[in-house]
């Protein structure tokens, strides 16, 4: 008996050992390689794309930049790795990427069966309807017997055809694969709609259609009929790799919250308010809580921007995509985008 | 009349209607109503498509422009290809470093071409391509760090194949002198697997350190294909020689491997490569991407040479292979002295027709999100400030390529010519 006791003892300290060893094993992958190597997408307007001069930019990409600013205080110490939808979680899994930033979009079984975490939603997107402005159409629930331009897609024409039959319309689908074709049929007037992610549907109205049409012509109606909250993804196992990728969108959000900007973060390190001071590190505690330097927060905001500062850069106003808040406003201004506070 | 004898009689010129350009317009053309109308409907037709094509593609063409919404309602958009042409060509390699993989194609394209004159057929081609791919890969990573176990492993097989192929017609202090290397190779790799020597490794580092995964563009389709079919044609030689073996095993592995690889896609390999190999590897270890497709590449080109190789083995009579036994060459000196260069001979045309269509095939790497210079080409699209202009950016790649397999398809031309010179009478 004594010696089964000895034995359950050791086994159980041995376990504990190699727990907490795993604990952190992905942080430390990450510190030791001092880049952070980070799945994107393989090019998708305002969310992930090289740009002229071969740089990573977009929306999801600054997912990348703030963790890496977080953990090394440089938003630079990024290695984008380009997966396709197929390779993607398959990379995430096999350690070829530490973190998925390109358009996944969190589910329950994702979350599960395949072993991974996600992090705040940075994206909600969600299928809508692209129409031209002369059809005079405000809402789709007046899209009765419309031609709709649809990528065979499983559930882009399931949720199509399930909103129709919902609400008792008819509709023609026209159904075609590749997105340039798709673009050419709608612009020539092939189809008087076009359903896809309202992501897609805004880079489509900015994909410069042919004069004497301008992207103005073209409006995204208000309804989203499905859910896509798009969110980084990580390995399950390594908690304090999650939080840090958690907490860097979180602060970003916060950060716009309290009206911190990029440009402005150097003069708001003097502020007198409590809870900007516990987000740059004046108040310390923050940073040692995450494991991670004081300044983490200031890094972010002074090299990414805050949440609306990247919004508007990559998709929003200042973007050819002019994709509006909608849902991805502030909680305070009617959205979605609500960060758990520091503290 | 003046009468001149038959000999000296002046001889008039054919008809102008039966000769020259003329006559072969009639001949040709216009032999009859129905030719006649048809030659002309189809050179009107003819000339409306060359017109509107350089209508769009030269004269109103935009060659500059800010953006693409200046670009839309006139002919061409040239100002694309203008603002992306160095992500197209390089890709996402570092901008300001862009003059290195600009260097590493000049090189390999002046490694192709001087590799292709056969007076360089000889050991000259050796230091061609050991000083090109030095280079190339040099210029391409930055840094090369050499172990000291690959040098020692290098020494042992250069020196072990050196006293394998000249055992017979060397003089006694060069086989003395290929022993010696393979022993330092042996024994050292035997004191470096001991411990007894340290893990030094040879480190040259004159440039930044850029890694595969920023590679794109032309140099990498250009590596894919080159070293892709270099390495491949070995291979492939080694696999048709071994499909003819004696041996059931070696035979049987051959032609197992090569009706594997013949029997699936190209793609299928790729994402073999890229999305299952990872799974089998134990975690944290993983194998450069870049290296995956390129070995995807060499399996599936080896396999497709090999039986285009083994089509020129089968058409050589057997008394060749009878009269090189009968002089009393070994396997190896029969093999690539007698009947190698004549098989390799006879299929010039089908492997050159391999290596264009690998040459294109690299581009399905983008699948497996490796920006090769149609995938990087593809990918300037994406810019919203630039979307909505894909026939440009594909006819400009057409170019590119078109450029590529064209020259490799005189060459085979050329050759075929050079090779079949002692065949022609």
């Amino acid at each position: 008996m004594g010696r089964f006791l000895n034995a359950a003892a050791i086994g159980c300290v041995v376990l504990s050992v190699s727990g907490t060893a795993w604990a952190g094993k992905d942080l430390d992958t990450v510190k030791a390689r001092g880049q952070l190597v980070c799945g994107t997408m393989e090019g998708t307007a305002g969310f992930a794309r090289a740009d002229s001069q071969g740089k990573w930019v977009g929306l999801d990409v600054d997912v990348c930049r703030a963790v890496a600013a977080t953990i090394f205080g440089d938003s630079e110490k990024v290695k984008y790795v380009p997966l396709s939808a197929q390779q993607r979680f398959t990379a995430l899994q096999s350690g070829e990427v530490d973190m998925l930033s390109n358009n996944t979009t969190a589910t329950l079984t994702r979350d599960t069966v395949l072993g991974l975490d996600f992090g705040a939603v940075t994206y909600y997107d969600g299928q809508g309807f692209l129409v031209n402005k002369k059809l005079g159409v405000k809402s789709a629930k007046e899209l009765e017997g419309a031609t709709v331009c649809v990528a065979p897609g499983t559930t882009t024409e399931l949720n199509l055809a399930d909103y129709f039959r919902a609400n008792k319309m008819t509709f023609k689908p026209v159904v075609i694969e590749k997105v340039d074709e798709v673009r050419a049929a709608f612009f020539s007037g092939r189809c008087d709609v076009y359903t896809n992610d309202s992501s897609s549907l805004y880079a489509t109205r900015a994909a410069n259609p042919p004069p004497p049409l301008t992207p103005e012509d073209f409006v995204v109606l208000p309804e989203i009929i499905s859910k896509e909250p798009l969110a980084p993804a990580f390995r399950h196992g390594d908690n304090q790799f999650g939080d840090i990728v958690r907490w860097s969108q979180y602060a970003m959000v916060d950060a716009e919250e309290n009206g911190i900007t990029s440009k402005n973060v150097d003069e708001m390190l003097k502020t007198e308010n409590p809870s900007i001071k516990r987000l740059l590190g004046v108040t310390p505690g923050m940073g040692k809580a995450l494991g991670v330097d004081e300044k983490w927060a200031y890094n972010i905001i002074k090299q990414v921007g805050n949440y609306g500062e990247s919004f508007e850069r990559n998709v929003g106003m200042g973007s050819p995509l002019k994709i509006v808040r909608g849902l991805n406003a502030l909680w305070k201004n009617g959205g979605l985008q609500y960060a758990e506070p520091i503290r | 009349m003046t009468d001149v004898p038959a000999g000296e009689r002046q001889q008039l010129p054919p008809p102008a209607t039966d000769s020259g350009a003329l006559g072969w317009l009639r001949r040709n053309l216009f032999s009859s109503w129905g030719n006649a109308i048809t030659t002309v409907v189809l050179l009107f037709l003819l000339l409306w498509l060359v017109t509107s094509f350089l209508n769009w593609a030269v004269v109103n063409a935009v060659w500059t422009a800010p953006n693409g919404q200046a670009c839309r309602g006139h002919g061409a958009c040239w100002a694309l290809i203008h603002e992306k042409y160095r992500f197209i060509f390089f890709g996402t390699f570092p901008y300001e470093q862009q003059w290195r993989p600009l260097l590493a194609v000049i090189i390999m394209i002046v490694m192709l071409v001087t590799s292709a004159d056969r007076r360089m057929w000889n050991q000259r081609l050796l230091w061609i391509w050991g000083t090109g791919s030095f280079l190339t890969f040099l210029l391409m990573f930055g840094q090369i760090h050499i172990p000291l176990g690959l040098i020692l492993f290098v020494a042992l097989a250069v020196g072990g194949l050196g006293m394998l192929l000249r055992s017979t017609v060397a003089k006694p202090t060069e086989i003395a002198g290929w022993r010696t290397l393979a022993a330092i190779g042996a024994i050292g790799i035997v004191l470096r697997l001991t411990g007894v020597l340290p893990p030094w490794s040879l480190a040259l580092a004159p440039f930044s350190y850029v890694e595969t995964s920023l590679w794109g563009g032309l140099p990498v389709t250009l590596i894919l294909a080159t070293y892709g079919l270099v390495f491949a044609f070995p291979y492939g030689i080694l696999l048709a020689l071994g499909r003819r073996s004696n041996l059931p095993l070696i035979k049987g592995l051959c032609v197992g491997f090569i009706e594997l690889i013949r029997g699936v896609p190209l793609i299928s390999l790729l994402i073999m490569a890229s999305v299952m190999l990872p799974l089998f590897l134990p975690t944290g270890m993983s194998i450069d991407k870049f290296l995956r497709a390129l070995v995807a590449v060499i399996f599936f080109a080896g396999a497709y040479i090999a039986e285009i190789i083994r089509g020129g083995l089968q058409s050589l009579p057997k008394g060749q292979f009878e009269a090189a036994d009968a002089m009393g060459l070994n396997y190896f000196q029969k093999t690539t002295l007698i009947i190698l260069p004549q098989a390799l001979r006879v299929v010039i045309p089908p492997l050159i027709n391999t290596f264009i269509g690998f040459f294109k095939d690299t581009s399905l790497v983008l699948i497996i999100g490796i920006f090769d210079f149609l995938n990087a080409a593809n990918q300037a699209l994406v810019d919203p400030n630039w979307a909505g202009f894909p026939s440009e950016v594909y006819l400009f790649a057409a170019f590119v390529y078109f450029c590529f397999c064209f020259s490799m398809s005189r060459y085979s031309k050329y050759l075929e010519v050079e090779l079949n010179k002692g065949t022609r009478r």
